[in-house]
């Protein structure tokens, strides 16, 4: 006992209105450095203890601004300065949408800020090596009773007096709290070897588990990146499908795609011309049509009148003019036949255009034709 | 008996000592295992067996094996995601809002509703992160400096989801944990098993009860509750903005926030009500979540459910009134085409059964109550299978629509994240203490010091 330090003096206390009353007492007495326990927060203890209004709001202000303002200003940079992208067409620094951020920002900051400063500026917390921890005191202040405990520090402490002070209030139990020894002699030496080996140990773990994840991990399957993963490529030999298959299989003799139509006069300009008629007749919408159409993928080379004046002169060998006899002389049916199979260096157009704007365009050449050799009875 | 009008009724029933509070609520965490227990972590480790099976074949095989497909790209993981978020808003709710309202009636459930909110929340998390197919690679979703110089997409409600549900977590979290940190002082010091003694010494972080630190604790509670209320509203209507900034018809509305909101705590109070009905029975804890307590909650369940009757019935007259052929469409093919069966589930159980809590005695009869409350969860889960799914089936372009059909997998993710959410439940009322034991003894009767010096409202001294 001769060799520990006092920490202080408490006494147990049964019922709120006991504690409350000896807590006014004891701080009218002028002690400062004494504390008052009790099992959950009592009303009117801080104005009986007379202790200062809690500086927590303030913290809380002041970490909500800091994460506003530390939320506000990093995506104004990210979205504004950093990698300014066009997003829906707003701007780069689009200030309502970054409200909800914002917002996340400053409570996480505000909450977790002030809880943290709470329990570690203000409590020096954690601290399992109190004196006060492990005494019976503490188990009953725990509990069901109500302490107060004068330390030693107080400049008006004096071991008899405060015994007497606390008997007067009808304290019960009265003890002495002091230090123990392990907890004076106690000295933080972190050159341990045992703690330098946790040290080191941790770090080779870490990094051990940082490289297997990031260099091994991530190329196995399913944690491999997509372009790691199994694919089919195109135009690649497919071994789901068989030997001397290809990952895009061609269909089976005799297939017809759903709605094709089937072209009978393949390699037969001359029946086409006898046989085919043209559908259609030439109203203006129809012709207007084939202007279109014409104008788009029959242009390029035929010129928009048709006389073979090309804006690809040059890249492409010349077509013939439009307006010879010869094609003047053809039926509408072997108009068709070459927009359908090419001729020449000219390719089949039958993936561009359907069987009917085909046809408005045999009606569209026509009206070219009619119009660069029009007939006497055209001019009247 | 003399009755004094200007008393508070006592919220915690037959007049128990602080020592008996003490003993009750850590008698579960006194008490070795017993068969029933055991035999509830079985069930629900089985199911949550179920969802790791599940969701270990989803990663392996890819999010084929769902029911997912054109034009429903969202169904069963988001509309999984909405519903646990929205459990967890009532636990926040009650220990945050109701706190600042000074109800007293929360202290008792306060804790475990809290508790809810946590695990709920980490239920949700799930489903985002296996929703995008590659969870591993989650960490993209945080602003972080990369090599590539880029930055996530700010302006998007995606990204603002991750901010909300991570606040969310972190800041329940720690109010859990302050609210938490006096009762392990308590446990550590009636803890006779040694190993028991030194993990609460270290969760309790050495708290004291000092009286010097209860007025920062009590500040800081307070400025806890006052961030949470904000934040548990804006969790879930970010949530909502998931679909309403998108121009989905159906999902296109303003009320789409308050609306979320309230069905959030309405499906999270039904859920509390469940779990403390069997709580409360089990623990015999009647006398701290009384009758009365759970009359309470029923009434807010009254009232949010008929929040969300309302809701239903102006989304409707809105696609009319809008004049919008889009979205009259939307809401007529909800209510009449082929999800109807979904929808008259989602009205049956949200709108007409909780009604029946306008009547006193069926909001304080326990079966009944128990039977709404699931019927209330059930149909909190359609709601989210109607916006999400009937919206989706049917979008602008007619070519596409598609009947949606989950598969078993999907089925199989469900129930994990019920056994995830139970068991961990469990876990929690056998290892901490499900009632917050300080905020308990604090509203008891006789536990505050009267303030009067003349003693004349004093029942103890007999003036």
């Amino acid at each position: 006992m001769e060799n520990k330090i006092i920490y202080g003096i408490t006494g147990i206390f049964e019922t709120p209105d006991e504690i409350i009353n000896a807590a006014k007492k004891i701080s009218e007495s002028g002690y400062t450095r004494y504390d008052i326990h009790s099992p959950y927060p009592l009303h009117g203890m801080p104005k009986a203890m007379k202790l200062k209004p809690s500086p927590l709001g303030y913290f809380a202000l002041v970490f909500g601004l800091t994460g506003a303002f530390a939320a506000f200003a990093m995506m104004t940079w990210m979205m504004g300065f950093d990698y300014p992208l066009i997003i829906s067409g707003k701007p780069f620094i689009p200030i309502p949408a970054f409200i909800p951020v914002t917002f996340e920002v400053t409570v996480l900051l505000a909450s977790v800020g002030t809880v943290l400063s709470m329990l570690f500026l203000l409590f020096k917390l954690p601290n399992n090596s109190h004196p006060l921890h492990d005494t019976d005191y503490m188990k009953q202040v725990s509990s069901n009773k109500f302490g107060v405990c004068i330390e030693a520090k107080d400049d008006l402490f004096d071991e008899q007096k405060v015994k007497d002070l606390l008997i007067q209030l009808g304290a019960k139990d009265i003890q002495v709290i002091t230090y123990d020894n392990e907890t004076l002699s106690f000295k933080v030496n972190i050159f341990e070897w045992k703690f330098v080996v946790f040290l080191i140990a941790s770090a080779l773990v870490v990094s051990a588990a940082t490289y297997a994840t990031l260099n091994k991990l991530m190329y196995v399957p399913p944690f491999d990146f997509m372009m790691e993963q199994h694919r089919i490529d195109a135009q690649a030999e497919s071994k789901f499908f068989g030997k001397g298959a290809f990952s895009m299989l061609t269909p089976p003799d005799g297939t017809v795609p759903r709605n094709s139509n089937q072209f009978k006069f393949a390699g037969n300009p001359e029946l086409a011309d006898a046989k085919l008629l043209n559908p259609l007749l030439p109203t203006e919408e129809n012709l207007r049509k084939g202007m279109q159409k014409y104008d788009i993928y029959c242009s390029p080379c035929h010129g928009y009148h048709g006389v073979g004046d090309a804006r690809l002169n040059g890249q492409f060998p010349n077509p013939p003019s439009l307006h010879s006899e010869k094609i003047r002389s053809w039926g509408d049916g072997h108009i068709f036949y070459v927009i359908t199979q090419g001729q020449n260096s000219m390719p089949s157009y039958s993936s561009q255009l359907t069987n009917e704007e085909k046809w408005q365009i045999v009606l569209y050449v026509r009206a070219l034709q009619r119009a660069m050799n029009a007939k006497e009875e055209d001019m009247k | 008996m003399k009755i004094d009008a200007l008393k508070d009724p006592s919220v915690i029933e037959g007049h128990p000592t602080f020592l008996d509070i003490d003993n009750q609520i850590s008698a579960p965490l006194d008490k070795p295992l017993n068969t029933k227990y055991l035999l509830a972590l079985a069930i629900t480790s089985t199911m949550l067996l179920i969802g790791v099976i599940s969701i270990g074949a989803t990663f392996y095989y890819g999010i084929g094996l769902w029911g997912n497909n054109n034009p429903v790209g969202w169904a069963f993981d988001i509309i999984n995601f909405v519903f646990w978020v929205g459990i967890g808003h009532a636990g926040t709710l009650i220990s945050a809002i109701l706190f600042l309202f000074r109800q007293k009636w929360r202290t008792g459930i306060a804790r475990f509703a809290e508790g809810m909110t946590i695990f709920a929340v980490m239920t949700a998390a799930i489903f985002p992160l296996i929703h995008v197919g590659r969870p591993w690679l989650a960490g993209y979703l945080f602003p972080y400096p990369n090599q590539h110089h880029l930055w996530v997409n700010f302006t998007s409600p995606l990204l603002w989801d991750v901010f909300a549900v991570s606040t969310y977590f972190t800041v329940s979290f720690v109010f859990w944990y302050i609210g938490l940190m006096p009762d392990f002082a308590t446990l550590r010091d009636r803890a006779k098993n040694k190993i028991k003694k030194i993990i609460y010494s270290i969760l309790s972080l050495g708290w004291r009860f000092s009286n010097r630190h209860w007025q920062h604790y009590e500040m800081v509670y307070l400025i806890l509750a006052g961030f949470a209320t904000p934040l548990v509203l804006s969790v879930h209507t970010i949530v909502s903005f998931d679909f309403a900034v998108s121009i989905m018809p159906g999902w296109h509305t303003t009320i789409f926030p308050p609306y979320f909101v309230a069905g959030a705590v309405f499906s999270g109070f039904a859920m509390v009500q469940n779990v403390l009905i069997i709580i409360r029975k089990i623990f015999d804890f009647e006398h701290i979540i009384t009758l009365e307590t759970l009359e309470k909650m029923n009434k807010i369940i009254l009232a949010t459910g008929t929040m969300v009757g309302y809701a239903y019935g102006m989304e409707f007259f809105i696609a009319w009134y809008s004049g919008s052929q889009f979205e009259s469409f939307v809401f007529i093919n909800r209510a009449f085409g082929p999800y109807a069966w979904a929808y008259w589930i989602m009205v049956s159980c949200n709108v007409l059964f909780p009604q029946l809590f306008w009547f006193k005695k069926i909001r304080r009869n326990i079966p009944i109550m128990f039977v709404i409350g699931v019927l209330v969860n059930v149909g909190m889960w359609f709601e989210r299978f109607v916006i999400i799914v009937t919206t989706l089936a049917h979008d602008f372009l007619p070519s596409s629509w598609a009947y949606y059909k989950p598969t078993l997998i999907d089925f199989g993710v469900l129930i994990g994240s019920f056994g995830l959410f139970f068991t961990l439940l469990l876990l929690f009322i056998k290892f901490m203490p499900v009632i917050s034991i300080a905020e308990v003894k604090a509203v008891l009767d006789g536990a505050q010091p009267h303030h009067n010096n003349n003693g004349h409202q004093g029942g103890n001294d007999g003036k």
